[in-house]
Order: structure tokens, then C-alpha cells, then sequence
């Protein structure tokens, strides 16, 4: 692709779009040239900022016209590089398709815009009664489309599930730059699952340019307890042991000492002194049965040796306790210059074993590791600390990160849970699956992007079937932007 | 005249997997050459690549119950039964999830987790003595009343192994609830009718069984009170497993609601229920319609779906189009998530089944939904389109020219022709 080719894009896009959506000023690009993961860094040879999906297929025509590839992107809270841009391609921004279209409680749907903040939904829905369960930790500034592309979770997924369970329609910018509709507001839509296929697929299918959204009816009850252990081993089994008891929270979340140690440093949430875990354990549903399981959550913490447990009394005791957890990311930034967010999944049974070898590796290698985690369903988020103005460390810290996922993989568990292979994991990939399952894979993109043009080089390794550009990887240099975690 | 492909067949298994056809292995009246059970999921993909190398067209069966749903197939050689591929590969008590082989009648893995004290949260409505498969189930995307609480196939598959048109042994998902690693390819075969490839094994989450459970059954006189009703559950705070409606041709509506939780909150609940619905009758076994689809072997079996709010507008115009075309339309299913199933006699005359299913097609549509006919005897299934308007039957098209680019498995018996 050479400057000329983008210019003549360009000029074909701005009679469509109108000139103030088409970015072409290298300053400006600039401020696009990276997503949560702020270690990969390119600047887009252009951005593209449609206004309506008509707009949008346009552009992805456009681009295809052009054999140039392109890359969606929601609010760029991604943390796995996964709305990184290609130097020779288009950005394609949904900032300003932000309209909740339809709130209908009476079909417990909603209808947005890519754009829409997470939020955004359940503040719509809540005068009604409703809400939007998915709740990952970065709602107040994510978007629905990224969600949808990420199959992004939250806190709350333990009982309610993931975005792909609470998305039953789409309209999708085909790498063809075809509108299509995917499902609807009624469930069971004949033919293939594509809808279901869509969701998680990392903007390598396609762009979604509105999205039918399930409400949820608003629990009559929601009691919060936070539990403080002595370490993550007795955490670890009062966990299992409330799952054995057939209780399903709406979330179970654990923090250890040093998370602890970073959130008390940061937000000030009275975590209890001197705990070496605090579990958060949440139940909603209706007054009676979550009365009659909060009791069984209670006595289960003690036995498994819970000192103090704090319960929250009003919302706002509830918000304090999940203030903590809620900013551990960007508070370990308080007790450490860098640090890699790591994401992935064991099965529950294994937490003690697993975070036992943490441990020791952390040891071992000397680098530290806090780890916050949904532990309900065994997604871990070690955070690894370092200090990028030391040589070495960096590098040291990278490869702590990466002993993590090896022990995710060797207990059967995921290479990521909730935050996506994007740029970041696509080397994680073939130790995960095989080259055939792989493969496999590729068929279902070589339906929907032949030219191999939608998000090329992310999330798959190699190009097997269709061609694309295999992803480089680049030197780690993970470092979280401190304007975007202070957000949470 | 000694059989080549037979042959061939044979020496890709342990010899006895393999025969030639016989009466009673007819799909939907069309006959197979060879009939083939792999005992593994090996056996199975060296089955297939000798399929692929003679060119077998291949239909999968489970148990065989769901046959006659989707259409004849436009042409069949091998018919691959699952009915070896059995039992569980492990059960993660403590981890609540189970893999389990794709020839396991459901039944059978439902006995297999209760002592642990739970289950695979999918209701399989079934005639007495059907043994549905596993793999049956998840290519037929059968649900049941409870998916109002616990979600379809869709959302309980967390791993899917499968063999492909081609022999290439693939596997998507995992064992642990949460992942988001690469495609997940359980959904495109979930539904796809045995169309994409052989599934030979699948990982599900699983749920704690209910300690108690109290259903609650009323009466309405028309679809408009059943509709105020359902409507009334729904905006409650109850949190329903299931919200189903039984409308008999002629008679009114029943409403069921089925409460699951623990002994004291399902007591309380069921009190609130009662005078949510201004009386009804409360139960611990299940009213005897309860997950089962209305119609009988042989008869015309649809499956109708709606917008929520729409489920009232569409029991309504049954009964209308029942009365105008003098057909005993029964309509049944999950008013709790707009999707009913509608029955029709055997004897119905085809121009009536396409004109009713047309009709209703017209009302589904205006509320977001779709009628497809899921079984019916053949003189119907000539006469209507089974599946009406597709959206996105292109890229459909498109996925299944890439995993069954020579349309060998079960062509003709999915959407658009696939
Ligand atoms: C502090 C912090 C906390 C977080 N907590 C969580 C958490 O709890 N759970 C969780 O799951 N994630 C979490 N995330 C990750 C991130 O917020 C989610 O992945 C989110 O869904 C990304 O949304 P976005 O709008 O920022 O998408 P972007 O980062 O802009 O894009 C993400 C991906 O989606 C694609 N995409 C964006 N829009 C579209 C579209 N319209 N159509 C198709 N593809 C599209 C992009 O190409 C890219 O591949 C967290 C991130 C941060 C920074």
C-alpha cells in the first residue's frame, strides 16, 4: 500500500462520510496508535469515523475496493492488542455511533449502536427495572461492539454468563462490506449459529453496527459479604466448598496480599488488616433464597477459616467492597512502576494447587505477582510487577507472564478467559490447540473474509487457508497508560 | 461382485463396525448403501476419510428419534451411527462440568450426575422410550421449558470435538467454563443438523440440582388473559426457571410456571406466584404436557418464535387460523422466551399445513420471530418451505462450502437447500 493509494482512499471516503470523519493528519492518527495495551504501538494510515452503518459499509467497500486491510475499533480499552491498527490500513472507530436505539423491558431487549458505553445500557434499562448483566470491570468507558467482539465478561458472569449469552441480534458490516442480520429479538434464529459464531471473533469477522442486547430483570435482593483468610489456599477451598454446597453466587472474586496491600494503598477500601486473601462473595435473586444461601455462604467461609466477615448493610457498604476490587488493576500501580495483566483459566478445583506454583515461581524468578481474579470460575488476572527503568526486567517479567499460561494450559484450562488473543496471545495459540483445530478455525474466517482483509494478524498465528499477514511480535514493554487506569 | 467401498470401510475400523444396508435404515425414506458404527472417535475420522476418498454422501443418527426432522436428504451413501461412540470421558464435580461422548443417550448422563447432585440443565422433550443422544440434542438445538432459566445448548456447550467431512479431527472450546480462545465453533455446530461434520464429543457446564422445585398451573379463558399473566411473571422479581403455555384447540390456555430453589424460598415464592396469577394450582410433579411437544409420530410438528411480547399476538392468531382453515392447531411451549411449538395432525391436508404455516409466518415476522416446520410427513414437507425466510443464508452458504465443499453430509436437510 503506498501513500497514494490512502490519499485516493481518502478522497473517496470524504464526500461519504463528510470530511471531519476521515483522519489523515499524522498528529491526529497518533492518538489511535494503540488500544489497553499500550506496549504495541502503530499508527493507522488513516481513520475512519462512520456516523451510520451505511457509513460503515461504505468504508469496509472502500476498502476492499482498495485490497486494504482494516481494523474496527470501539473505545480502545482492549487488553490485548487486539483493536491495534495496521500501518497500511483504516482504522474504522464506532465513537460516534452511540445511540441506544430501543429500550423494550417487554421483550426484556435492548437495541444500541457499536458504540454505546456498556454502562449506558443498564442506566437505560434501570428506570424500567432492568439491566444489562455482562459487567466487565472497565463498563463506564467500554463499548457494546468491543464487547461483543471480546465475548467480554465481569464479575457477575459466574451466574449470568458471558456477552455471548445476552446478545440475540446483530447487524454486521460483512468483509465484504454486506449489511446482515444475525439473529433478531426473538431466540433461535433457523440456520447457523453465525451470531453465536460472531461474538468473541475479535473483529476478524466483520463490524457490528447494531447490536440486540437481552435485559435482565433487577434482582429483588443482592447481599455482598467479604471474607478475610489467612492466605489463598483457605480462600481457595471455601470457594470450592460453597460451589460444592450447590450455591451459584452471582460472584465469587478473590484478591491476595499484595492486591490487598495495592487496592488499601490506592483506594483505601478497609480491606481486613493482616489478611492474606479476602474473597467477595455476592447472591442476588429473590429475598427468600438469597437469605437462606447467604447463611450457608457465612457458616462456609468459617469453616474454612475466615476470620473477620464484613457484610454490607446498604449500597453503599456494598460499593465500598467492591471499590477495592474494582481498582486493583490500576492500584497496583500505586506498588509497582509496570506491570503485565495477565488473563487466564483454570478449572476451580486446581486455584490452591495453581496459585501455589505462582508462588513459587515468583520466587524463584524474583518478580512479584498480586493476583485479583474471578475466582467463581477460575479466571485468574496475576498481575506481574516490574520496573521497566531496570534492564531486565521487563523481559523477566514477560516471561513469568508466559510460566502462567503454561500452567493454565498444562491444568486444562485457557490461554484467556475474558480479555481476548488479539495481537498479544497469538503465539499462545498452537499451545492451546492444534494445528488442525486450528485450521479448522480458518474455515469459519475463509466464509466470512476470503481476502483475509477484516483485523488481519491478530488472533491466529499463522495464515492458513486465505493469506493474511502473520503478526509480529514485538519487544515487551507492557505498561499500562496511567490516564486510562485511572478511569477505574 | 466384491465391494471395494465396503472394503475399504471395514479395514479403516475393527472389522465389525461396518455393513451394508438394510431395511429400517431409511432416512426420511431415503435409503443408505453402508451403515457404519466407530467405536472411537479415531475409528469415526478414518471412516470419513474413506467417505471423503469414495465420495460417500453421509448422514449422521443418533438414536435415530429426530430423523424426519429437516428434509430427505438429496442423496445418501453411508449412514454413520454414533450409537458406539458412548459414556462419559470425565465429570469435574467440583468443577461442575462433564465431557461426555456424542453417542450418550442424555438420559443416561443425566443418571450418571445426579448422585453428585447435578445435571446437564437441558430439558430434552421426548416421547416415552426416545433415547436422544448427546450428539442428537446438540445438532437439533433442542431446548425445553427450563431454558428460561439455564439458556439452550448454545449456552452450556463449552467444548466441542468433531470430526470433519474431510477426516480432520478438530476440537474448539475447552473444559473450563470461561474461555475465549479462538472461534467458538460449538455454536456453528449446535443446530446445524449433522450438515458441518460428525460431532463425537462434547464439554458442558453443569448446575446443582434444585433441592425443591413447585410448579403452578391456571387456566385462562382467551390468549389475551394467558397473555396479561405471562406478562405478569415476567415483570416480577420471581426469577422462573420455566413460564410455559399449553393452548388446546377449542379449550383455553394454560399457564404453568415452574419455581426451583431451595425448601423455604421456593414455599415463599410459589405463596407470591399465586397471587401474581390470581390463583392457581400448585404441584410439585409437573402438569402432564409439561416438556413435551404437542404432536404425535407422524403428525406436523412447527416451532414458532416471537419477540417476547409478542407470544400473546401469535397464540391468537393460531387459534384464529385454527378456526378459519378447521384444523385442531395445538400451540405449546415457553411463553417465558417466545418459542412455541405448534401440532397438526397427520391427516391435515398439505395446502391447509402451508397456508396455516404462511399465515403464521406473516405473524411471526411482524414480532421479530420465524415458523419452521420440523417434522411432517412427506407429502407436507413437498408442499411448504420448511424453514422460510433466512437471514444471512449467504454466509451460510459460504461456511458450509468451506467445511463440505462437495455437499456431502446430510445435503439437502438444512436451510436454503444445505
Ligand atoms: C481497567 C480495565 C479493566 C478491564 N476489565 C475487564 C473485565 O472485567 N472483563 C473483560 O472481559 N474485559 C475487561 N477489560 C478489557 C476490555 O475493556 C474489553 O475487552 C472490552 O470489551 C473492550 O471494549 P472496547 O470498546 O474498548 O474495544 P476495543 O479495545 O476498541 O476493541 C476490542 C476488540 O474489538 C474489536 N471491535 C471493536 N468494536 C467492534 C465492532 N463494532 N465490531 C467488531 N469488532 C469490534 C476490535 O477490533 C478489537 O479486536 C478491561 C480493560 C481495562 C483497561
Amino acid at each position: 500500500m503506498t501513500t497514494t493509494d490512502i490519499s485516493t482512499l481518502a478522497t473517496a471516503l470524504r464526500p461519504v462520510l463528510g470530511d471531519a470523519q476521515v483522519i489523515s493528519d499524522r498528529q491526529e492518527l497518533r492518538t489511535y496508535e494503540c488500544d489497553g495495551l499500550a506496549q504495541y504501538r502503530v499508527v493507522p494510515a488513516l481513520v475512519a469515523l462512520p456516523r451510520t452503518a451505511a457509513e460503515c459499509a461504505a468504508t469496509v467497500r472502500a476498502c476492499v475496493d482498495a485490497g486494504v486491510p482494516f481494523v474496527a475499533r470501539g473505545s480502545g480499552t482492549g487488553l490485548s492488542g487486539g483493536a491495534l491498527p495496521h500501518a497500511e490500513g483504516v482504522l474504522i472507530v464506532t465513537s460516534q455511533m452511540r445511540a441506544i436505539r430501543a429500550v423494550r423491558p417487554e421483550d426484556e431487549r435492548a437495541v444500541v449502536e457499536p458504540g454505546v458505553i456498556n454502562l449506558h445500557v443498564s442506566r437505560a434499562a434501570a428506570p424500567f427495572g432492568y439491566y444489562y448483566a455482562p459487567d466487565p470491570s472497565s463498563q463506564q468507558v467500554c463499548s457494546i461492539g468491543g464487547n461483543v467482539a471480546e465475548n467480554s465478561g465481569g464479575a457477575h458472569c459466574l451466574k449470568y454468563g458471558f456477552t455471548t449469552n445476552h446478545v440475540t441480534g446483530l447487524e454486521v458490516v460483512t468483509p465484504d462490506g454486506d449489511l446482515v442480520r444475525l439473529g433478531g429479538p426473538a431466540p433461535d434464529a433457523p440456520g447457523y449459529d453465525l451470531l453465536g459464531a460472531f461474538v468473541g471473533s475479535e473483529g476478524t469477522l466483520g463490524i457490528t453496527t447494531e447490536v440486540t442486547v437481552r435485559l435482565t430483570r433487577s434482582p429483588e435482593s443482592v447481599r455482598t459479604l467479604l471474607a478475610g483468610f489467612a492466605g489463598t489456599d483457605q480462600a481457595g477451598a471455601a470457594t470450592s466448598a460453597i460451589i460444592a454446597a450447590g450455591v451459584l453466587p452471582a460472584a465469587i472474586e478473590m484478591m491476595d496480599a499484595l492486591a490487598i496491600e495495592a487496592a488499601e494503598a490506592a483506594v483505601r477500601c478497609g480491606y481486613p488488616a493482616g489478611a492474606g486473601a479476602v474473597l467477595i462473595v455476592e447472591l442476588d435473586g429473590p429475598a427468600a433464597e438469597v437469605d437462606a444461601h447467604f447463611t450457608d455462604v457465612e457458616r462456609l467461609c468459617r469453616e474454612h477459616g475466615a476470620g473477620e466477615i464484613r457484610v454490607a448493610a446498604d449500597d453503599a457498604e456494598r460499593a465500598l467492597i467492591w471499590k477495592g476490587r474494582k481498582s486493583a488493576f490500576a492500584a497496583v500501580g500505586r506498588i509497582s512502576p509496570d506491570y503485565i495483566v495477565q488473563d487466564g483459566v483454570i478449572p476451580r478445583t486446581a486455584l490452591p494447587e495453581v496459585l501455589r506454583r505462582i508462588a513459587e515461581i515468583s520466587a524463584q524468578r524474583g518478580v512479584r505477582v498480586a493476583n485479583v481474579f474471578h475466582a467463581g470460575d477460575g479466571n485468574l488476572h496475576p498481575l506481574v510487577l516490574f520496573d521497566d527503568a531496570v534492564p531486565g526486567q521487563a523481559e523477566q517479567a514477560e516471561e513469568v507472564s508466559g510460566a502462567i499460561l503454561d500452567i493454565c494450559i498444562a491444568h486444562g484450562g485457557s490461554i484467556t478467559g475474558e480479555h481476548g488473543v488479539g495481537m498479544d496471545k497469538v503465539g499462545h495459540m498452537p499451545r492451546m490447540y492444534s494445528a488442525d483445530d486450528l485450521d479448522t478455525m480458518q474455515l469459519l474466517r475463509c466464509a466470512f473474509d476470503p481476502r483475509g482483509l477484516a483485523n488481519p494478524g491478530k488472533v491466529f498465528p499463522t495464515p492458513r487457508l486465505c493469506g493474511e499477514v502473520p503478526g509480529r511480535r514485538r519487544g515487551a514493554h507492557p505498561l499500562q497508560e496511567a490516564g486510562l487506569a485511572e478511569v477505574f | 461382485m466384491p465391494d471395494d467401498v465396503l472394503a475399504d470401510l471395514a479395514a479403516a475400523t475393527d472389522g465389525d463396525a461396518v455393513r451394508p444396508a438394510g431395511d429400517g435404515d431409511a432416512v426420511a425414506g431415503v435409503a443408505p448403501r453402508y451403515v457404519a458404527a466407530p467405536g472411537s472417535t479415531e475409528e469415526a475420522a478414518a471412516l470419513l476419510r474413506v467417505a471423503a476418498a469414495r465420495n460417500l454422501a453421509v448422514v449422521v443418527r443418533g438414536a435415530g428419534t429426530k430423523q424426519d426432522w429437516g428434509g430427505p436428504p438429496r442423496r445418501l451413501d453411508l449412514l454413520l451411527q454414533t450409537r458406539r461412540l458412548t459414556g462419559v470421558v470425565e465429570h469435574a464435580a467440583g468443577d461442575l462440568i462433564v465431557v461426555v461422548r456424542a453417542g450418550t443417550p442424555v438420559a443416561e448422563l443425566q443418571a450418571k450426575l445426579a448422585p453428585a447432585g447435578q445435571q446437564l440443565a437441558l430439558d430434552t422433550p421426548l416421547p416415552p422410550g426416545a433415547a436422544a443422544t448427546v450428539g442428537g440434542v446438540v445438532a437439533t438445538n433442542t431446548s425445553g421449558p427450563r431454558r428460561m432459566r439455564y439458556g439452550t445448548v448454545r449456552d452450556l456447550l463449552i467444548g466441542i470435538t468433531v470430526v470433519r467431512p474431510d477426516g480432520v479431527l478438530a476440537r474448539a472450546g475447552g473444559k473450563v467454563v470461561k474461555n475465549v480462545a479462538g472461534y467458538d465453533l460449538g455454536k456453528l455446530f449446535t443446530g446445524a443438523y449433522g450438515t458441518l461434520g460428525l460431532v463425537t464429543e462434547c464439554a458442558f457446564r453443569l448446575h446443582p440440582l434444585p433441592t425443591a422445585r413447585a410448579f403452578l398451573s391456571c387456566r385462562s379463558s382467551d390468549a389475551a388473559e394467558a397473555g396479561s399473566r405471562v406478562a405478569a411473571v415476567l415483570a416480577s422479581q420471581l426469577a422462573p426457571s420455566a413460564l410455559e403455555v399449553d393452548a388446546a384447540p377449542g379449550g383455553g390456555t394454560e399457564t404453568a410456571v415452574l419455581l426451583e430453589g431451595t425448601a423455604r424460598g421456593v414455599r415463599e415464592r410459589a405463596t407470591a406466584a399465586r397471587a401474581l396469577l390470581g390463583g392457581a394450582t400448585v404441584t410439585e410433579q409437573p402438569p402432564p404436557w409439561w416438556s413435551s411437544y404437542p404432536w404425535r409420530s407422524g403428525d406436523v410438528g412447527l416451532k414458532l418464535t416471537a419477540a417476547l411480547s409478542g407470544v400473546p399476538r401469535l397464540l391468537a392468531a393460531a387459534a384464529d387460523a385454527a378456526r378459519r382453515h378447521r384444523a385442531p392447531l395445538t400451540v405449546r411451549g415457553s411463553a417465558g422466551t417466545g418459542v412455541l411449538y405448534g401440532a397438526l395432525p397427520a391427516a391435515t391436508a398439505p395446502e391447509a399445513v402451508a397456508a396455516i404455516v404462511t399465515e403464521l409466518r406473516a405473524e411471526t415476522a411482524a414480532v421479530g420471530g420465524h415458523v419452521v416446520v420440523l417434522t411432517a410427513p412427506l407429502a407436507v414437507g413437498e408442499r411448504v418451505d420448511r424453514w422460510g425466510p433466512v437471514e444471512g443464508l449467504d454466509l451460510m452458504r459460504r461456511v458450509k462450502a468451506q467445511f463440505d465443499p462437495e455437499a456431502r453430509f446430510a445435503p439437502g436437510r438444512f436451510v436454503g437447500g444445505i
